[in-house]
């Protein structure tokens, strides 16, 4: 789809975030909420002793019945509507023909355990901090923009070659 | 007037099925914007594609325009909208280890979802390395929390700390895309590579 049109598309899908529930839309945090309740059906009392954790289980409630972690569950069904309707459904490794599998699987790993991690950090990842926070005109969310995309174009010369 | 669910009393599963709505809109988006591909992605950094830049400005000028309309015609009370907190250097830190991770992976979050959902094996791996970045934050908490938490300034928003109105405000952010998108055209031509829509 043309560039333009599909950011209209997403912007309205933002719109209707704030417009009915108040909010912007969020990814890592969906994730976040999956690794809560693995620690907690796992191990109970280390959710209970750990300030983090306990947080995420005051007042009765259970994180994979919050408003986040539906929409990332939603994200999945919506990605493959549109997969399907635009004939990209296959299993495939993705990757530059220079690099091995391995390799790229490796990069796809460690960068996942770098951005999550960065994004519990900042409170928020792309769409969460910089889209959303933007959406808003929040000073937290044009600063989180430059400084992923910032951060990105610094480090690009060193993995140029996972790329290029 | 909305924002709805905070204005009208409603089942809370009416609610999570509103959110997992958006999400599936949110899901189609990105997918359809070409995000579900890290090649994509990543020519952001290298000129070769700048898809990225195009649908982020404009989503956000889209979202941010529209909620200025609703707000002005009583559609939306913006005042109970969430406006993101702001932490001077959990923002920083936070974000810098974001962008290395992007380089690396060629996914964020969001994007990876979307590229897991049509079926690729390199976004699956970058999903269980951010479960693991989201568990190993939980666990390292404790000696990161005083970073996590310092030079809090509360949800500022820019067109306050500017001291400019909304309006100006988004008409300067307008003129300052329309200028990144010309960069972004002239750096698609420039930097321009084979053809790889048969690889991704």
């Amino acid at each position: 789809m043309n560039p333009y049109l599909a950011g209209i598309m997403l912007g309205l899908v933002l719109l209707s975030a704030m417009f009915f529930s108040g909010r912007g839309l969020g990814a890592s945090g969906g994730l976040k909420y999956a690794v809560v309740a693995t620690v907690e059906a796992i191990h109970p009392q280390h959710v209970r002793e750990s300030q983090y954790y306990s947080k995420y289980f005051e007042n009765g409630e259970h994180p994979l019945t919050n408003w986040l972690a539906l929409e990332v569950l939603g994200m999945f069904l919506g990605g493959f509507l549109s997969g399907a309707f635009s004939g990209r459904l296959t299993f495939k490794i993705e990757k530059s023909p220079k690099i091995s599998n391995s390799k790229r699987l490796l990069f796809a790993f460690l960068g996942g355990v770098f951005f999550v991690y960065g994004a519990q950090l900042a409170r928020g990842c792309t769409s969460g901090a910089a889209l959303s926070g933007m959406a808003v005109l929040s000073v937290a969310g044009f600063l989180t923009m430059i400084y992923i995309f910032g951060s990105a174009f610094l480090f690009s010369w060193f993995f140029r070659k996972l790329w290029i | 007037m909305g924002p709805i669910s905070l204005l009208t009393t409603m089942p809370e599963w009416v609610n999570l099925l509103i959110a997992f709505l958006i999400g599936t809109g949110f899901g189609f988006a990105l997918e359809q914007a070409g995000f579900s591909s890290s090649r994509k992605l990543a020519g952001m950094f290298y000129g070769y594609d700048t898809t990225v830049l195009k649908v982020f400005f404009t989503a956000a000028i889209v979202a941010l325009v529209g909620s200025q309309f609703l707000s002005y015609f009583g559609y939306l009370n913006l005042q109970l909208v969430y406006v993101n907190p702001y932490y001077v250097w959990a923002a920083l830190v936070g974000g810098v280890i974001m962008g290395a991770g992007f380089i690396m992976g060629g996914f964020c979050p969001g994007t990876g979802i979307s590229a897991l959902s049509i079926g690729k094996i390199d976004a699956l791996f970058f999903l269980v390395g951010g479960l693991t970045g989201a568990f190993l934050f939980a666990e390292t908490y404790p000696f990161i929390q005083n970073l996590a938490n310092s030079h809090y300034k509360g949800p500022v928003r820019i067109d306050e700390w500017m001291n400019l109105s909304p309006g100006m405000f988004t008409l300067i952010l307008i003129l300052i895309a329309v200028f990144l998108f010309w960069i972004a055209e002239k750096a698609e031509k420039k930097f321009k590579r084979p053809e790889i829509s048969n690889e991704i």
